[in-house]
């Protein structure tokens, strides 16, 4: 049953750059809709960990994977970097705008998916604004400078872009770090309520938002993938005292 | 005390330098402007700026120069449309797609390519590419405006390409990113998000290219066969404001209206340069905001 729930599976995934390992051996399974948070302090591979699942990692020549990573039953490997990376959208620490009109940015994505139907390119922009729940907000200013917005505001036209090229699964990669407290539960809303249809994987430093917004939680520590459940057990009462000492806030 | 003195002494010899470079340049200007209104005193400078002939030994002499200005934007306009494209293209591969080590190489490649003499580029047009045009079009002469035309595409290739290079590099890396995250290719990314992303950059390493290449005045003087007269395609002779200067300045009488003519041809070449040079600036300015 958790077999067929699995969207994105990893086997024995080992990540280097150059010649140093900062992921080792991680066997962990991604379910249909969920909200997986991803926690542990800085170096422990929580990033790469994302930007393995997208290959965005291939970008670094010095950088080098062993082990297969299976998304809906099959090996990445076997799919065109620009398929994977539109099936399975990231959005990054600091919002990403590009230096072009609201409009734009969004219709950005489907562009290079080759929509050229203009109609359709307009259609695709208010229904990613809108579920990414900025429409209202932004409706109006859709051609000024994308780079004039709050960060706050940024960061969900980040996320509304990403759901343009209509992907699977999103990553977030720290996406609260330069927000203001109003400006995160925002982005926590628009997470919660796009759980319905959509898998999301969330790498935070915070370990309070991770407890707040995920439905599961894995715990990264050196590389290594400690331990990995429900939020709600991992919060009372983790299985490895180490979790316990993260989250409490032993060290980190 | 002795600190503040020396402080007092470094500041001033510091901000002499910075107002003497701008002195330099007024001073060009006002000397330049002085030698020519001595020829506009007795030839008006409606006629300078329209009359379609440049005979300056005849009886009356007629200083048009236009045929000049035909032949300098002749010129610059054909090696703008070789070199620009040839630069941002390989400024782009050598920016992102080259591999580290063939990348360090073409770097330096294109700083020799910078340093070498334009008259060992004339040279090579005179006894090479000369002939080769004469050849391919079937023409009477291969000193002509198309031989001139490759040649100073050719130099003004480096300025572009480092200039391009820089302006390339420059590109915020999240951009990228952010391009790659929604599934670009390679290409797209370069071409949709790089390329407009240093758009500024680009054309100021465009402007600064055409003002390298209306100014040099050694390889258009040995190649485009100097013929001072309104040209009527890029395979004929023709003659540059540059060039006109060298080549007659030393053999007027100093003090006569020819000689004063030839600096109001270094007027107008001033003038131009200077606005290109100003809009250049104003392009790279506009790309670091």
């Amino acid at each position: 049953m958790v077999e067929q729930n699995a969207i994105i599976k990893t086997i024995n995934l080992n990540c280097f750059y150059d010649n140093l390992q900062v992921l080792r051996d991680i066997n962990i399974e991604v379910y249909r809709n969920e909200i997986l948070g991803i926690i542990g302090p800085a170096n422990s591979g929580k990033t790469t960990f994302l930007r393995a699942l997208n290959r965005l990692n291939s970008l670094n020549i010095n950088y080098r994977q062993k082990g297969v990573i299976v998304f809906e039953g099959q090996n990445t490997q076997d799919i065109p970097d620009s398929l994977i990376r539109r099936k399975i959208g990231i959005i990054f620490a600091m919002p990403q705008v590009l230096p072009v009109s609201i409009y734009e940015n969004i219709a950005y994505g489907p562009k290079v998916h080759g929509i050229r139907d203009k109609h359709r390119v307009e259609q695709l922009v208010e229904e990613s604004l809108k579920k990414a729940f900025v429409w209202d907000e932004l409706k109006d200013r859709l051609k000024t400078p994308a780079t004039k917005l709050s960060g706050g505001q940024q960061q969900r036209l980040c996320i509304a872009r990403t759901l343009a090229i209509e992907p699977d699964v999103i990553l977030y990669d720290e996406p609260c770090s330069g927000l203001d407290p109003i400006s995160t539960a925002k982005v926590e809303d628009t997470m919660s309520l796009l759980a319905q249809s959509y898998t999301q994987i969330l790498v935070t430093n915070n370990t309070k938002q991770a407890s707040r917004v995920s439905h599961r939680c894995a715990f990264f520590l050196m590389g290594e993938l400690v331990e990995v459940d429900q939020t709600r057990k991992m919060y009372t009462h983790p299985s490895d005292p180490r979790t316990d000492d993260y989250i409490t806030g032993k060290f980190g | 005390m002795r600190n503040k003195f020396g402080e007092r002494v470094i500041e001033t010899a510091i901000r002499f330098s910075g107002f003497a470079i701008i002195a330099f340049v007024i001073l060009i200007f006002l000397f330049l402007l002085k030698d020519s209104l001595s020829l506009f005193r007795v030839y008006s400078f409606k006629r300078f700026i329209l009359e379609q002939k440049w005979l300056p030994i005849s009886e009356p002499p007629t200083f048009g120069i236009v045929p000049l200005i035909t032949g300098s934007l002749l010129v610059t306009v054909g090696a703008i449309v070789i070199c620009v494209p040839v630069g941002v293209a390989t400024a782009l591969y050598i920016a992102e797609i080259a591999p580290g080590y063939l990348k360090t190489i073409l770097k330096s490649l294109i700083e020799v390519l910078a340093s070498i003499p334009s008259v060992v580029l004339g040279f090579i047009g005179i006894i090479w590419l000369g002939p080769f045009v004469k050849n391919t079009f079937h023409l009477s002469t291969g000193m002509c405006g198309l031989t001139s035309v490759f040649l100073l595409a050719f130099m003004a290739l480096p300025t572009i390409i480092s200039i391009s290079e820089d302006a390339l590099v420059g590109v915020p890396r999240m951009y990228k990113e952010a391009a790659y995250g929604l599934g670009a290719t390679h290409w797209q990314t370069l071409w949709r998000i790089v390329l407009p992303a240093a758009s500024s950059g680009i054309m100021a390493a465009v402007m600064l290219g055409i003002g390298r290449v209306i100014g040099e005045t050694m390889v258009v003087m040995m190649v485009t066969g100097n013929a001072p007269i309104m040209p009527k395609s890029i395979l004929q002779p023709l003659r540059t404001l540059t060039a006109t200067i060298a080549g007659e300045m030393g053999e007027t009488v100093s003090g006569s209206d020819h000689y004063y003519a030839l600096f109001a041809v270094g007027l107008i070449l001033f003038i131009i340069t200077f606005v290109l040079n100003f809009t250049a600036e104003v392009f790279l300015r506009k790309g670091r905001r």
